[in-house]
């Protein structure tokens, strides 16, 4: 089991909800892919919307935790703001903490980040933070509060899959306990499967699945992924070896030549 | 057999319009009389660009939107123009072309010569693109201000005020309202658009300019003006445009052509696009009345098929009926 902020999950895949073909094959993603968490992004023109919104009630439909993100903020403030109005939007104290820092890398402003989610943090939210793979940023974002962490393994919606695993081995092997999500930079399964190996928690994806050519078949494919990633870290991979090892015994083999 | 039809954005014009054609007397009743600002479609694209939708859209679109060019050509001669759609990226965004041309068809590729053809203001800009020839596109508002009267002058009679009005007195009501409906399976998809007026640019058609994360177009309307859109963005508020969506649609006119910098911005609009949870638009009947919805982003596409299976379902129960 996952726990996040003491709720137990079995499902180790979060699905972003932006940009599928249809709030129907969105619906039908998130049942393909078992995910128990969906992120929301809060637009402004959302929280305006005075006849209730169709497309939050369509989410609200499903049996499904919500974590609202602040996704497009550009400073600290903004993306406090952003989070107080998605708890009174959405009812939940969970917030997915993203500060832009860079408008066409999408990178986190990781110095910003640390200060809203301390200010976050003392206001009772669990923050989920949208960092990089940076040891000491991960360091301060615990610091600041987090229980959990979302280190990227590549820019969003780059499709690139993990780019540094030395670095995400790194931050995996100085806080055991922390539990983390790779969150931005998957492309295809065999990336979830990759970080999952390394012994990451969960994973986070959104634009691998909803721009996939069938999002609901890529959607199981990255759930499958990810469970297989997961059982293959706990199981005891074999390290790559040097010399070719026969499965089979050759000694005492008959020869007939 | 009277038929009522109640709004006047393109779905209630082109069913109207239908009906008339196929010898029905019809009202129709809406505050403003043809189009105007109540209606999605007054801030429409006005692209009939069946191929080029599917890249977001499903397969019924494409189907239904064939014939929609043929269709407002015979309901207003002169009104289509078919010269294609074409479809740019950036240099650094090349990907995304081969992306979008994975999931379409109808189209050829274009290099830098024939964009320069086509288009002559971007052929140094652009390397490489993507010409749906068989595309066509109009102006959403003078088709349907200019529908409207056309209807009118035939004998179409138009209400703005129902509030007094008998309509137990019709054969069938069609329901062509969007948003307003009470169907709570329809949706409000926000979309905000620009028209910008520059002599500096021309373009022939459409031009889409893809971008991984703000793909929009660009219509030219003639008279030196443009439109460009359109934001989509899942909510129902009408209030104006905002400064984000602003900067990210003059952004990609300016992409397109840095003359686009020096253009002036005669107006910002904002419509509310009704959708079902597929994106896909209905004709759905119960009992006398038959409520056409849902057309989405597709409006000036789909109305036609749209306001043809609405008076298909008429006059099928007519023949039936001895």
């Amino acid at each position: 089991m996952l726990t996040l902020y003491n709720k137990q999950l079995s499902s180790r895949l979060l699905l972003g909800t932006a940009q599928y073909p249809s709030p129907s094959i969105l619906l039908d993603a998130i049942k393909a892919s078992g995910t128990q968490i969906v992120t929301v992004s809060l637009r402004r023109e959302t929280a305006g919307g005075r006849s209730g919104d169709g497309f939050w009630s369509i989410i609200r439909s499903l049996d499904v935790h919500v974590l609202p993100n602040t996704a497009g903020c550009h400073t600290a403030k903004e993306a406090v703001l952003t989070a107080q109005m998605a708890r009174d939007l959405f009812a939940t104290d969970w917030i997915k903490l993203e500060v832009i820092g860079n408008h066409d890398t999408l990178q986190p402003d990781v110095f910003a980040l640390v200060e809203a989610a301390r200010v976050l943090s003392d206001e009772g939210f669990k923050v989920f933070p949208y960092t990089t793979d940076d040891l000491i940023v991960a360091e301060r974002l615990l610091d600041a509060g987090c229980e959990v962490l979302m280190p990227w393994c590549a820019p969003i919606g780059s499709a690139q899959g993990p780019l540094n695993t030395h670095a995400l081995r790194s931050l995996r092997g100085h806080f055991p306990d922390v539990p983390m999500i790779i969150d931005a930079g998957l492309g295809r399964p065999s990336h979830a499967a990759t970080v999952m190996e390394l012994g990451f928690e969960a994973i986070l994806l959104n634009t691998a699945v909803a721009k996939a050519g069938d999002p609901v078949a890529m959607a199981r494919a990255f759930a499958m992924a990810s469970e297989a990633g997961h059982a293959a870290c706990h199981a005891g991979m074999l390290e790559p070896r040097d010399v070719a090892v026969p499965s089979t015994p050759v000694i005492g083999r008959a020869v007939f030549t | 057999m009277e038929v009522l039809v109640k709004g006047a954005g393109v779905a209630g014009l082109a069913a109207a319009h239908e009906l008339a054609a196929r010898g029905l007397r019809v009202t129709v009743a809406d505050p403003w009389r043809g189009g105007g600002r109540a209606a999605a479609s007054w801030y429409a694209g006005g692209m009939l660009a069946p191929y080029c939708e599917r890249e977001s859209a499903e397969q019924p679109v494409v189907e239904l939107g064939l014939r929609a060019a043929d269709w407002w050509e015979a309901a207003l001669p002169g009104c289509v123009l078919r010269n294609g759609t074409l479809v740019l990226a950036p240099v650094r965004d090349a990907k995304e072309l081969d992306r979008f041309a994975s999931r379409t068809t109808g189209f050829e590729r274009v290099g830098e010569e024939s964009i320069a053809t086509l288009e002559p203001d971007l052929g140094a800009r652009f390397r490489k693109g993507l010409f749906f020839a068989t595309e066509a596109h109009l102006d959403p508002r003078h088709v349907l201000v200019s529908l409207a009267a056309k209807l009118a002058a035939s004998g179409v009679s138009f209400e703005t005020d129902l509030s007094q009005y008998d309509s137990t007195r019709f054969d069938w009501i069609i329901e062509c309202i969007g948003r307003s409906t009470p169907d709570k399976a329809i949706r409000g998809v926000r979309g905000e658009m620009l028209l910008l007026r520059t002599s500096d640019v021309s373009l022939s058609r459409p031009v889409r300019l893809i971008h991984p994360r703000f793909p929009v177009y660009i219509v030219p309307r003639g008279d030196h003006t443009f439109m460009v859109g359109a934001t989509m963005i899942e909510s129902d508020a009408t209030g104006p445009i905002t400064a984000r969506s602003m900067m990210e649609l003059l952004n990609a006119a300016y992409g397109l052509h840095p003359a686009f910098g020096e253009a002036e911005i005669i107006e910002t609009g904002t419509g509310v696009r009704p959708a079902y949870p597929d994106n896909l638009p209905r004709v759905v009947r119960e009992g006398r009345t038959i409520a056409i919805n849902g057309l989405y982003r597709h409006g000036f596409l789909l109305a036609p098929a749209m306001a043809q299976q609405a008076a298909d379902m008429i006059l099928d129960e007519r023949n039936r009926t001895p």
